[in-house]
Formats: structure tokens, C-alpha cells, sequence
């Protein structure tokens, strides 16, 4: 028990997030005349998914203490590379989603690269990367266009069931034990699954991803406690490049095309880093994870969804004008990240504010 | 006293013992540079296994820098190594590590987000298919903290949680965990509590018997005397002698210290006839469930030690003072005039004048990448402008007067202050509350990891500043600081005074017996059981 409120008080911010993305869902459900529905569900999850690729792919930078400001860049970098590589026969779909997975993280892996060994701040080194997978972007993509599988696409982004219907994995028609459970998950949920399972829960647990942490918190313990920093880091910001590929691979195939859309990527930029305050992370690093951002990158999408379903003749009708939405999500970010910094009011010892 | 002859040069080994084991360390005519100054000048230095080597030598001598070669933290420019009689060199801490060499380092190289039992486990965790295995680690962590007598320590907990002395336990308990064969302890018991220290002691000579060899860094004397077996001394970069246990005097091991005479470190104290106007008064001051009604009052001129176990309330009670903690009861009175202190701000204020020397001088004390200018005038800059704009000549000058005074040493005084060794930013700290021109001084374990010259440097200021009028009150983990600096000394126990010792009565048996609140002569000391 005592053990229990020691892990939940240590994973506040995270339970914050959840919270709060609980409530805003909620709401937008009810009042949305299809809420609760399979459809919506579906929807929604498509909307959030590169967004939430995104934010975890900042958080693994941000939990050394560095930022990733080219995770936008390198979504829409691979969002291009996808729009080339994944159609055509099933091998080359194959390959093409594994060349797509690899240019991701070897974008990360360069950031990596010159911060670990130019020594250079995080901040500079990926705001300039950044520009530079823009400009491969542009490259690949001058204007939109290009051409994703059809079949992939539509399984990627409908509920489960889609997956039988389309590649037919039961011969005699789905049973109704997979049909009317799983297989009304979307899919999007279940990839962010897998990969949470695959990748993150993994990531975490090497003594690699335990070194993300250490450095974090104490950069010269880390180093003195003989960890190799500089794998850790290297391996941050490559794991960081491989979930913003996820993100710019889904995109790709949720709108079929490619687009080097630079206003998108730096607002993907910008929103994930707000996903990762939100999911109680600290951008002071040593803290956090990734798991908290997803939901942190929720509750912004959340926001938005809530914009679409205010009846102007209701009770909060005064928020159905689109424009108040901007202004809207700035006082929720502002609230939420008020929330988890809350413990100041608890703090009797002022020195502890800053340590 | 009889001046013993110096031996520079002389062989080490042969000194210590003769028919003694091959040496499981050596390092052999080992010099560092730091930029122009030298650090280790052509060392030769043994330690052998079975054996508590204690190393010597006031700040700046060159202790550091030769843990740090042997922990492979810094290259050596010139020397050889040998271990186990293997030539070995250490590109990197872990490469030390693998050879068996684990440092406990005065900087607590802990990561406070991590958990307990992450940091414990951090450098060779227990893993299953490639992943840590967190529950094999956490029973890891639980038995390491069972060896070192800590079995209250949840390892689930973030050390950022835990006090600095339960920190340092966990830093021994992970050590530990490396199966170290040379295990190098640089002021490692600094922070314990006095419970802690007999667990340590006991730890570490266990592991001697086993067969370890270690080195143990302090400026504590009387620790050395508990723990070694042999000792080494080093001043400016060079090895002065090594010897076996009680081979030297203390008087002789201090002169070969700080290389000159030892006279007597403390200065005298005053004679008084009637007590000196009370400068600082507190009434029944009271916080969440650490201090609990603690009246006193230090008079002008006056030096008051706060004394007791570790952990008893002291430290809160000067955080109280200076305005730190939040929700504070009880009355402080200034000059005969009652004050509201809600911050360290106010607290500086010329109608208070007030000054702390915090605890830790890196975090707390100083702007370590700032300049030593910067550092010094920090506090005073208010006083110190024209308009609003800071004058800089006047500045200068000021920062020129306090740099005498304290004899603060350093390059330039544009050089950051965390390239200073730690006496000299302690001389830091201070100058630049003098600088305030402080009437009321408070100061919490200011000697803490500092060397016997500058310690000596610091009680004679903080006598000259009394014998100026101020008002200086004092705590110390080092019970011997309190007898020789002290005109009043009083003893905390769980957050309240329980006894003022005064005059002759400041001994150590008095200290140690009052500190776990043991009542002996009750008769006699009733009356001063609460403070003036």
C-alpha cells in the first residue's frame, strides 16, 4: 500500500494527464451526437496518432535534459519518403516501410551524432537539422502528391475488423468472438500498443535507457557512476527519430500522399513539446516518460475535437466560434501545466523549489 | 614540542612496515598539471590489501588528484600505475571500475530522480532477456541496504527524497554492490549522523579483513584514529611521509600538514563580566514537526554553537531564521525591535542585517560559472550603486579589501569560482555576506569539507568578527569546533533546546551526553535547561 502511494505520487504528472484528457473526452463524447460510437473512436485516433508518435518521440531528448526540435521535420521527412517507397508489390511495401523506419531514426541518429560529439547545445543542433530535413522533404516532395497502398491505408486507419475484410485472414467469415470484440479496436490504438510494448517498455529497461534518466537528473553522477553517456544520448535521440518515422509513416498512409508542409512541422514540433509537459514530463529531464506524453498529446488533441461539437445554443455555446480555440488551448496547456507544478503550494522549505 | 625532522623523500614503504605483503596499488613517480599548477609533483604511493590507508593533507595538496588517477577520472601526465602487479592505466572511470576500483566521492554521485534501487543498481543491473530485471534489482538494492544497516531505506523511494545522510548510506550501499577490491572513500562520512558512522566504521573494517584494501580520505582526525592503520600526508602535490597507526603524534602530523608550526587552532575566547545586549531573540519558534518552541538569544559579540545529533532541527532552525521556511511560529526579535523575516531578502535588509553561510556552498552558496568578482559582490550590489547603475570602481575596491582580509587565493578575479578549491570558496561565501555588512551571522556546518589551515583561518574571522560586535550563531557537526569556537554552546534534540552549555561546561562529555538527551547531574543543570 505504502509502496503503491509512493509510485502513484512519483508518477503524478502522468495521472494528471490521464485525467484530464478523462474529463475533456468525456465531454466532447456526450455532446457529440455520435459519441461512444466505434466511428468516432476511430476518427479521433486516426487525428491523434502522428501527433502522439511525435510527442514520444520528443520525450526520450527531453528525459537527458536536451529537445529535439527537428521531430516535426523528421515526420515530415518520412511522410515524403513514404509517399515514394511504400506501394507496389507486398516486398517492396515490406521494404519500403523498413527503409522509411531507418531514414527516421538515422535522422535522429545524426542529431545524436553532433550532439554527443560536437558538443553542441541540443536546441541549435536540431533546430538546424531540422531545416535540413525540411529541405530533404521538399526535395522529394516539391508540391503534394505521391502514392501510398490503398489496402494498407485502409487497414492502418479502420477498427481491426478491416484487417480481416480486407486481407481475409479467416476463410470462413470472422467468427463473431473476434468481430464483436477486438475486432471493433481501431487500429491506430493497437499500433501505439505494440509499439509502447515493443519499442519503449524495452527502451526503458536496457541499461541504456536507464542511462536517458541518469543523465537527466545528474549528468556528472551519471558519468561517475561510469555509465556511457554518450550511447545513452545517441541512443535518445535515434529512439526519438524512430517514433517521429511512425508518425510521419501513419500520416502518409492516412492521407495517402506525401506533403513537405513546413507551418505543419513546426506545429507538430511545438505541440509535442507541449504534449510532453502536459504528460508530466520535466523539461528539465530525469523524469517522466513516454507513456505520460500520449495522453499529454491527448488531451491537446482533445481540445480541438471539443471545438467541433459546441452547440452554439447551448450551455457553452459562447465557445462555438473557432477562433476562441487558439486562446482556448493556451489556457488549458497553462492550466494543466499549473496543475502538476500544484506542489509548490505544499512546499514548506523554499530551498526546495529550486533543487 | 619537539620539531621531528621532515622525511620527503624518504621511502614510504620501508617506513611503514617492512616485511609487509607486495603492494596491491602502486603508483610510481605520477605528476598532474593543471594549466601552470602543479597538482602532483613525481608521486610515489602504495596501499596494499587488508589494510585502511588513510590520506592526509589539507585542501589544494593533492589528494584529490590522486584519487582522481587512481579512479581514472584524469590522466596522470607522467608516472606508471600498478595493479596486482600489472602496469594498468585508466582511460575512464569505468575502466577503473572493471579493475576493481570503486570511489565514494565527497560530491554524492547519486542521481536524485532515480529511484533507490536504479541508483544502486545503475552500473551493472541484474538483467533478463537483455532487460533489466526490476524486481531482482530491487531485492539487490533491499540486501545491499541490510549490509550497511539501512533496512529503513525503501528502495522504491527517489533519493531525491531522502536526507543527505541517508543518501550517503545509499551511495555506500552501491558501492558496495561493485564488489570492490580497492574501495576509495573521499570524505564519505561528512554528512553522517552519528549512528551511522559506528555502522560505517564497522562496515569498512569488516572489509579490510576481508581482504579489501582502502583508502580513506578526512580532515576528521579522530575518524582516522578510529579507522587506519596506516596513514599518508601529503602538501603542495608531493608525498610527505607514510606511516603506521600511532608511528606520529597528532601535533607532528598536522605540522607535516600545513608544513609550519602548530600553534593552537582556536582562538582565545573573551573573558566576560556580565552578559553582552542581546542582538538576536527568538521565542518559541515552531515549524511543521521539526522545530518545536525553541527560545534563545545571541548576544553582540557573542558566539553561540548549536550542537546535537545531526538531524535535530538546527539546520531548520536557521532556514526559519533567514526566512526560508514557509509557516514559521514564534516571535524574532532583532536589536529590541520584533521582525517579520518572510525570505532571505528581508532578511538582508540594513534594519535586520542578517547573514547565512548555507550548507552547500556549490548549490546554495555560490554561482559555480560566475566569476569570483561576481560571487563576492552578489549579496551587496544594492549598496554598491550609483543611480541604478552598479558602480564598478567602487566594487573593485571593496571586493580588493574582503579578498585581503579572507587571504582568498585565486588566478584571477574573472576566473569562474568553481575552479577555487573548497576552503577558498568557503572564503567566497563569506566574503560576500561581510561584504552586506551582516550584524547577525548565521552560519550552518561552514567547515564541512574544508582543510585544517583554512578551518584554522575561519574560526580566528569569525572570532574578529564577534570581538566587532556581531552576533555570530553557529552550528557544527564537529563537536570539537563547538568547544574551542563557542562562547555558549546549545544542544537540539528533536527540534527543541534541551540544554545551554556555558564556560567550562562546555566539554565534550557534556556535548555527547546532552545530544542523545541523556541527563547527567539533572540537579545541576535544570536551571540552564532553557537557554537565556
Amino acid at each position: 500500500m505504502n509502496n503503491l502511494r509512493l509510485r502513484l505520487s512519483q508518477n503524478l504528472g502522468l495521472w494528471l494527464g490521464v485525467l484530464l484528457f478523462a474529463i475533456l473526452y468525456t465531454l466532447y463524447s456526450t455532446l457529440h451526437p455520435k459519441g461512444w460510437t466505434v466511428d468516432v473512436f476511430v476518427q479521433n485516433s486516426n487525428e491523434s496518432f502522428a501527433l502522439i508518435m511525435v510527442s514520444m518521440a520528443q520525450t526520450v531528448p527531453v528525459i537527458t535534459g536536451g529537445i529535439d526540435l527537428s521531430v516535426g521535420p523528421m515526420m515530415t521527412l518520412v511522410n515524403c519518403l513514404a509517399s515514394v517507397l511504400v506501394s507496389g508489390s507486398p516486398g517492396a511495401i515490406v521494404l519500403g516501410i523498413v527503409a522509411c523506419l531507418a531514414a527516421g531514426a538515422l535522422a535522429g541518429f545524426v542529431n545524436g551524432c553532433i550532439v554527443v560529439f560536437g558538443r553542441i547545445q541540443p536546441i541549435i543542433v536540431t533546430l538546424a537539422t531540422g531545416a535540413i530535413y525540411i529541405g530533404l522533404s521538399l526535395f522529394l516532395r516539391p508540391s503534394p502528391g505521391g502514392k501510398v497502398d490503398d489496402n494498407l491505408s485502409w487497414v492502418t486507419t479502420n477498427a481491426l475488423a478491416e484487417m480481416d475484410n480486407t486481407y481475409h485472414w479467416f476463410p470462413n467469415g470472422a467468427p463473431a468472438w473476434f468481430s464483436t470484440t477486438i475486432g471493433k479496436l481501431p487500429m491506430p490504438i493497437i499500433l501505439i500498443v505494440l509499439i509502447v510494448l515493443l519499442v519503449w517498455l524495452p527502451f526503458r529497461n536496457t541499461v541504456t535507457g536507464r542511462g536517458c534518466y541518469a543523465i537527466g537528473s545528474a549528468e556528472g553522477a551519471a558519468y561517475m557512476s561510469g555509465l556511457q553517456i554518450w550511447r545513452s544520448k545517441l541512443a535518445a535521440y535515434t529512439v526519438g527519430g524512430l517514433f517521429a518515422a511512425f508518425g510521419g509513416l501513419y500520416l502518409a498512409l492516412q492521407t495517402g500522399s506525401g506533403n513537405a508542409d513546413i507551418p505543419q512541422a513546426g506545429a507538430y514540433t511545438l505541440n509535442s513539446i507541449a504534449a510532453v509537459v502536459v504528460g508530466g514530463t520535466s523539461l528539465f529531464g530525469g523524469t517522466g516518460g513516454a507513456v505520460g506524453s500520449i495522453f499529454g498529446a491527448l488531451v491537446l488533441r482533445a481540445i480541438s475535437f471539443c471545438f467541433r461539437v459546441f452547440d452554439s445554443n447551448g450551455p457553452l455555446g459562447f465557445l462555438a466560434n473557432p477562433l476562441l480555440q487558439p486562446i482556448f488551448e493556451g489556457v488549458i496547456l497553462l492550466l494543466a501545466v499549473s496543475l502538476g507544478a500544484a506542489r509548490v503550494f505544499r512546499i514548506k522549505n523554499r530551498l526546495t523549489l529550486f533543487s | 614540542m619537539p620539531t621531528p625532522a621532515l622525511r620527503p623523500c624518504s621511502s614510504p614503504d620501508r617506513d611503514a612496515m617492512t616485511d609487509a605483503p607486495a603492494p596491491f596499488l602502486s603508483l610510481a613517480g605520477v605528476s598532474k598539471r593543471y594549466g601552470g599548477v602543479r597538482a602532483l609533483a613525481n608521486v610515489d604511493f602504495t596501499c596494499r590489501q587488508g589494510s585502511i590507508h588513510a590520506v592526509l593533507g589539507e585542501n589544494g595538496a593533492g589528494k584529490s588528484t590522486l584519487i582522481k588517477i587512481i579512479a581514472g577520472v584524469v590522466q596522470p601526465d607522467e608516472g606508471s600505475i600498478t595493479l596486482d602487479r600489472r602496469t594498468v592505466a585508466f582511460p575512464t572511470p569505468q575502466a577503473a571500475n572493471e579493475a576493481g576500483i570503486v570511489c565514494i566521492f565527497q560530491e554524492l554521485s547519486l542521481m536524485p530522480d532515480l529511484s533507490v534501487a536504479d541508483n544502486i543498481g545503475i552500473t551493472a543491473p541484474p538483467r533478463r532477456f537483455g532487460l533489466i530485471d526490476r524486481r531482482a534489482q530491487r531485492r539487490r538494492a533491499e540486501e545491499l541496504l541490510a549490509r550497511v544497516g539501512c533496512e529503513d531505506i525503501n528502495p522504491l523511494m527517489h533519493v531525491r527524497q531522502l536526507p543527505l545522510s541517508r543518501r550517503q548510506m545509499v551511495e555506500i550501499a552501491k558501492a558496495l554492490g561493485r564488489n570492490p577490491k580497492l574501495l576509495i572513500l573521499d570524505e564519505a562520512t561528512s554528512a553522517l549522523t552519528a549512528a551511522d558512522v559506528e555502522k560505517v566504521y564497522a562496515i569498512l573494517h569488516g572489509l579490510r579483513d576481508a581482504g579489501l584494501s582502502l583508502l580513506y580520505i578526512s580532515h576528521r582526525m579522530h575518524e582516522i584514529e578510529a579507522l587506519a592503520d596506516t596513514a599518508s600526508v601529503f602538501r603542495n602535490g608531493q608525498h610527505i611521509d607514510t606511516f603506521a597507526k600511532g608511528a606520529r603524534t597528532d601535533e607532528q602530523i598536522v605540522q607535516m600538514m600545513i608544513g609550519r608550526e602548530w600553534r593552537n587552532v582556536y582562538p582565545p575566547k573573551p573573558q566576560r563580566s556580565a552578559p553582552p545586549a542581546p542582538a538576536l531573540e527568538l521565542r518559541d519558534i515552531g515549524w511543521e514537526n521539526r522545530l518545536h518552541g525553541v527560545s534563545l538569544s545571541v548576544g553582540k559579540g557573542e558566539i553561540v554553537g548549536l550542537g546535537g545529533l545531526d538531524g535535530q532541527g538546527q539546520r531548520e532552525l536557521l532556514l526559519a531564521l533567514f526566512g526560508v521556511l514557509r509557516g514559521v511560529s514564534g516571535e524574532t526579535t532583532v536589536n529590541g525591535t520584533r521582525r517579520r523575516i518572510g525570505s532571505p531578502a528581508q532578511a538582508k535588509r540594513a534594519a535586520v542585517g542578517m547573514a547565512l553561510i548555507p550548507e552547500d556552498r556549490k548549490t546554495e552558496g555560490l554561482m559555480l560559472p560566475m566569476s569570483v568578482r561576481d560571487n563576492i559582490s552578489i549579496a551587496a550590489l544594492g549598496a554598491m550603486t550609483r543611480g541604478i547603475v552598479v558602480d564598478r570602481a567602487q566594487e573593485v575596491q571593496k571586493i580588493d579589501a574582503i579578498v585581503a582580509k579572507l587571504k582568498i587565493k585565486f588566478g584571477q578575479l574573472t576566473d569562474p569560482v568553481a575552479t577555487l578549491s573548497g576552503g577558498n570558496q568557503q572564503k567566497v561565501v563569506i566574503a560576500k555576506w561581510l561584504l552586506t555588512g551582516a550584524r547577525i551571522v548565521l552560519l550552518n556546518d561552514p567547515t564541512r569539507g574544508i582543510d585544517v589551515g583554512t578551518k584554522q583561518e575561519i574560526y580566528q574571522l569569525l572570532r574578529d568578527l564577534a570581538d566587532a560586535g556581531t552576533a555570530i550563531l553557529f552550528y557544527s557537526t564537529d563537536y570539537d569546533e563547538l568547544i574551542g569556537c563557542c562562547d555558549r554552546v546549545l544542544i537540539l534534540y528533536d527540534g527543541r533546546v534541551v540544554r545551554a552549555l556555558e564556560g567550562s561546561d562546555i566539554t565534550e562529555a557534556n556535548i555527547i551526553a546532552s545530544s542523545l538527551n541523556l541527563t547527567l547531574n539533572a540537579a545541576d543543570h535544570a536551571a540552564s535547561a532553557t537557554a537565556r
